[in-house]
């Protein structure tokens, strides 16, 4: 195994016109972990995932992927070569099923670049040759997998927009790992889940991580999802890197406590922050 | 030298009208996100509904030219508006949460049949008329060559000069203009802040209209003869002006006009009047690849 | 829901139907009213007063009845409607007659008279409807859609109804009442369908508003025409090279413009049509100028010639089985060509739906952004369906020429693209038998009434308008998954 991590950022910085956005920040990923990326709103953590996924072109900065698939540099690459080449698959904050397509579909849609290289890219599939009726069983196989994981077997073929709304998270992330990725971009995947919910995907996402051993990269607010599943947080505010480490180290550091609450501090918000951090059980 | 200044008298004259089309295009494109792909054929009605009131005009025994002028304009803008009005809440309105492509086909749908319309009503040959306003002066002569100016020239341009600063001054200083403004940059909001969204539309609609009714009027009396067919060619062409100046931007409409009407005639004068259609086309596909926004027009980021 | 409206507020309905004939008054005044007739003086001016009037008091009547029969009164619109037929019925009778009185007929023309007639009929049939099924406001979901009405009808019966239109097609030359005049109809009927499939994959399934696909159709035709002029290739070698070469300008035209948003799409495409257009009908010396090129071949089977008398060493199809020369031969001969394309083209429909890059399509439509991110390339997943739809007019181009032995360029104007999407959208984007019904009725009906030709485009225009209102996905249009975890079986 290289000593590359993961995922490496390095100096991104995202200008819009006059206003900047993200600036100078770095932080690693490293595979078969999960990092967290918080801060409060409007600090830039969404606009990070958009230039590692690119959707937007970063102004400086280097974002290079690291895997069994080879090394990347994100940050040159077309908007769709990331997920194909580079393998970082993304959901997204208001989620983005294809609401007229089966939940099946969904998935099957996602396996779309292997299905074509079986289907001679259209050519083989239209004179009917046996290799993609192969590949398409596979496929309905490899999403039954994950239907089973997320628990949505039984509406496979519901349309995917009749779903209620933690199976159409859940579909969301069924459907990115379906691409066969190395690292999984998960932005506010807890956003709207009550808390019989978000202990599922907890539970999901650390399933997720032991067995499939991938990265995975998480934008939440919910405090008690990042304080449970990370392994390691990024703290954003205003733009910049102010904390990275341990979800202990984060609990406690005095720059995320400020960045959240504001420059007046007491007894009273030392408790309420231990509160919503989760360190007093 | 002295046909270039002719080409460029015919030029801006020739972009005033397409500049006053092209701001219906764009003020519909800005406040719902569709091109009024009926608004060419909307141009082409204000063109027959002038032709019509002269006639009318000229049977009841009105000939003093002023007159006869103000009150075609008038008859032509209020009639042609009303159209406008008509095919936005017949055609556009229902479809207004549904799918991008359904407005578009029912606009092409519209189009289809106004052109039809206008063509079983009044026939599908050309409609000359008698040349109202002849005359003009000579600006200056040179290499043998005379440069005319046409009253009828100085006219259109006035006349545009002036309805684009009296719109200038109902965008930015009159609640109507307000209304506008905001519903074109959040509707939801507008609407929630009391703005009666579906009205405001509506004007949008209307004043679009009415201004392309007085560009038809002008192009009658300019070429002295009208089809039901002249909206398609120039509603291109004028759509192509939006787009060069800005899809979106008031100003950038008349600049796109003017470019557009200087390109044609110059294309014309220059090199060939057969491929001149070709070269609005040309311009058209090239802005659409290479600028999209358009000379004034604001970038449009896409928010994931 | 329908009748649960206890109060109907009649002055809300009377001031809207006021204004709605006013309305019709103000924009009928001069463009129906007036007349601009040409003469050899110049212009002058014919009234039609009586049209203005009876437009704008119709407006009024119907827009009140319409009200009505949404608030779930059928009585007064049922009675009134059938009035105002009989009504009709009387004055056409009338004139018939010679009686001045038919000299009342709101409009001169007897198909506008009969064409208006529809409304208040359709009216009566939508209070009958009404009274005999109470709930028939839809308020029905989507899965129910699948199941009822209309559309869940043609649903259960999608194959059935399938083979029914192609045995029938297969048979048609051969019935009784079909002539050479039908066949031939048949034959430009099959042509549009396959064009309409064609287009169907680029607007239905990938969802790509074409406005020019009529210059596909023309590359083919005129691909052809120099083939065979110019090199003497038979159609049937000729026929390929056309359609790779349609192909090839479809990732041509499509390559900068694909990444536009739709309605900027539409229009550029409708441009490039444009542009094709005038550089055939300019460019003398390469097509012919707007005379096009004349004396094209028409197709052979297997090298025997549908003409009278063939060249030395080629034979006739009529020598060679021994059976008199009929101009009919060719004509059926070119119908069930026409019909191998079409089935071809459905054909390869079919399949493509089963395969991945169809379901990309779909999901391209949906949601790009979304198909980014999963590594779908949008750009090559839309060229494709350019391709391929050009592909298919492309070889309906070249049969397009070798039928009719000629081309020129006014018969791919804009008018044909916004026929063949009419076909499309009125048919149901993305069903294969709605492109059949509707090129039967907007191609096939016109042709059989003279008269009708005239109004052929008002009625375009006008059907366009109301599906789009009505049913915004089109008349047949739905969506089945094309695969299924707990049936085990695709459909399509």
């Amino acid at each position: 195994m290289s000593a590359a991590p993961l995922l490496a950022v390095e100096h991104l910085t995202m200008r819009f016109g006059g206003l900047v956005a993200v600036d100078d920040i770095s932080f690693t990923a490293p595979d078969a972990q999960i990092t967290g990326v918080i801060g409060p709103n409007g600090a830039g953590k969404t606009t990070v995932f958009n230039c590692l996924t690119g959707f937007y072109k970063p102004t400086v900065g280097r974002l290079s992927v690291t895997s069994s698939r080879g090394h990347f540099l994100l940050e040159q690459m077309d908007g769709y070569r990331i997920c194909q080449n580079a393998g970082v698959a993304r959901t997204f904050q208001n989620i983005r099923l294809f609401v007229g397509m089966s939940v099946l579909e969904n998935l099957i849609v996602a396996q779309h670049n292997k299905l074509m290289r079986a289907s001679g890219y259209t050519f083989a599939g239209l004179i009917g040759l046996p290799g993609y009726r192969r590949a398409e069983r596979a496929a309905v196989e490899t999403a039954r997998l994950w239907l089973d994981k997320v628990g949505l077997t039984a509406m496979a073929d519901w349309d995917a927009g009749n779903l209620p709304y933690g199976g159409q998270r859940r579909l969301e992330i069924a459907r990115a790992m379906c691409t066969d990725p190395v690292l999984l971009c998960l932005d506010e995947p807890a956003a709207g889940l009550n808390a019989r919910e978000s202990a599922e995907l907890n539970q999901l996402l650390l399933s997720i991580r032991d067995e499939q051993k991938i990265g995975i990269l998480l934008i939440e607010h919910d405090m008690s999802v990042v304080m449970q599943i990370c392994d390691h947080i990024v703290v954003l505010d205003y733009g910049r890197k102010i904390a990275d480490g341990t979800p202990e180290a984060i609990r406690n550091d005095p720059n995320v406590i400020r960045a959240y609450l504001g420059e007046e501090e007491g007894e009273d918000e030392m408790g309420l922050v231990a509160e919503a951090t989760g360190s007093a059980t | 030298m002295a046909l270039f200044i002719q080409q460029l008298i015919n030029g801006v004259t020739l972009g005033s009208i397409y500049g006053l089309i092209a701001i219906g295009y764009t003020m519909v494109y800005g406040i719902i996100g569709m091109i009024n792909f009926a608004h060419g054929d909307i141009y082409m009605i204000g063109a027959f509904n002038a032709l019509l009131a002269f006639l009318v005009l000229g049977v009841l025994g009105v000939t003093w030219v002023p007159l006869s002028l103000l009150l075609v304009l008038v008859l032509a803008v209020v009639i042609t508006a009303v159209y406008g009005w008509t095919v936005e809440r017949v055609a556009y309105r229902p479809l207004r949460g549904s799918t991008r492509l359904a407005p578009l086909i029912s606009a092409i749908g519209m189009s289809i049949l106004l052109e039809n319309y206008v063509q079983l009503l009044q026939g599908a040959r050309n409609k000359p008329m008698t040349n109202m306003l002849s005359g003009g002066f000579r600006l200056m002569s040179r290499d043998g060559f005379n440069v005319e100016v046409r009253y009828l020239q100085v006219g259109i341009v006035a006349l545009t000069i002036i309805l684009m600063v009296g719109f200038t001054l109902l965008i930015t200083r009159t609640a109507l203009g307000r209304a506008q403004r905001a519903t074109e940059q959040d509707r939801r909001m507008a609407a929630l802040l009391g703005v009666n969204v579906d009205r405001t539309i509506s004007l949008t609609f209307v004043i679009g209209a009415a201004l392309a009714a007085v560009a038809g009027m002008m192009v009658l009396l300019y070429y002295g003869q009208i089809d039901f067919f002249i909206g398609f060619l120039v509603g291109i062409k004028a759509f192509t002006a939006a787009v060069l100046g800005g899809i979106g931007s008031l100003p950038g409409a008349m600049l796109g006009g003017l470019l557009i009407g200087l390109i044609e005639v110059m294309w014309s004068g220059y090199f060939s009047v057969d491929y001149k259609d070709v070269a609005a086309f040309g311009i058209l596909v090239m802005v659409l690849i290479f600028r999209p926004t358009g000379l004034l027009g604001r970038p449009d980021l896409e928010k994931v | 829901m329908a009748s649960a409206i206890a109060v109907v507020d009649y002055r809300e309905f009377t001031k809207r139907a006021l204004v709605a004939g006013f309305v019709t008054l103000v924009m009928a005044s001069l463009l129906v009213g007036i007349e601009a007739v040409s003469t050899v003086n110049g212009l002058e001016v014919a009234t039609r007063y009586r049209a203005v009037f009876c437009a704008s008091i119709g407006v009024a009547i119907v827009y009140f009845l319409m009200e009505m029969l949404k608030a779930g009164r059928t009585l007064v619109p049922l009675i009134v409607s059938l009035a105002m037929i009989v009504l009709f019925a009387v004055l056409e009778w009338a004139r018939a007659e010679g009686l001045p009185l038919g000299d009342q007929l709101p409009f001169d023309s007897w198909v506008v008279n009969w064409g208006v007639m529809l409304v208040p009929l359709s009216l009566a049939l939508r209070a009958l409807f009404i009274t005999v099924r109470p709930e028939a406001k839809s308020s029905r979901t989507k899965t129910d859609a699948r199941t009822h009405g209309f559309t869940g009808f043609y649903l259960r019966y999608n194959k059935l109804f399938g083979l029914i239109l192609i045995v029938f097609a297969i048979g048609f030359p051969f019935m009784p009442f079909a002539d050479r005049r039908l066949v031939d109809v048949g034959t430009l009927v099959l042509t549009y369908i396959m064009l309409g499939w064609g287009l169907n994959i680029v607007v239905g399934l990938a969802g790509l508003l074409d406005l020019g696909y009529v210059a596909f159709y023309a590359v083919g035709a005129y691909s052809y025409a120099m083939f065979a002029t110019h090199f003497d290739l038979s159609f049937w070698v000729a026929l390929p090279i056309a359609g790779a070469l349609a192909a090839s300008f479809g990732i041509m035209l499509g390559f900068p413009v694909l990444r536009l948003r739709g309605d900027y799409l539409a229009i550029v495409t409708l441009g490039f049509g444009e542009m094709i257009r005038i550089i055939l009908t300019n460019w003398w010396w390469f097509t012919g100028g707007p005379n096009g090129i004349n004396d094209v071949p028409r197709p052979s089977l297997f090298g025997l010639l549908f003409e009278r008398s063939a060249p030395p060493g080629r034979e006739t199809f009529a020598q060679f089985f021994d059976i008199p020369y009929s101009p009919s031969q060719r004509v059926f001969f070119l119908y069930f060509v026409i019909l191998v394309f079409a089935l071809f083209t459905n054909l390869f429909t079919l399949r493509l739906r089963r395969l991945p890059i169809s379901r990309a399509w779909e999901a391209l439509r949906e949601d790009e952004t979304a198909c980014r991110a999963l590594g779908i390339n949008p750009r090559n997943t839309k060229l494709t369906a350019f391709a391929i739809g050009a592909m298919f007019a492309g070889m309906a181009g070249s049969f397009f020429a070798a039928r009719q032995g000629f081309v020129s360029p006014e018969s791919f104007v804009f008018i044909e693209s916004a026929v063949i999407l009419a076909i499309v959208v009125l048919g149901g984007l993305g069903t294969q038998i709605g492109v059949v019904l509707a090129a039967i009725v907007l191609i096939g009906l016109p042709e059989f009434f003279r008269d009708l030709q005239d109004y052929r485009m008002l009625v375009f225009g006008i059907g366009m308008v109301l599906i789009m209102i009505w049913r915004p996905g089109g008349l047949l249009s739905h969506r089945d998954p094309t695969i299924f975890l707990h049936r085990g079986k695709a459909k399509s």
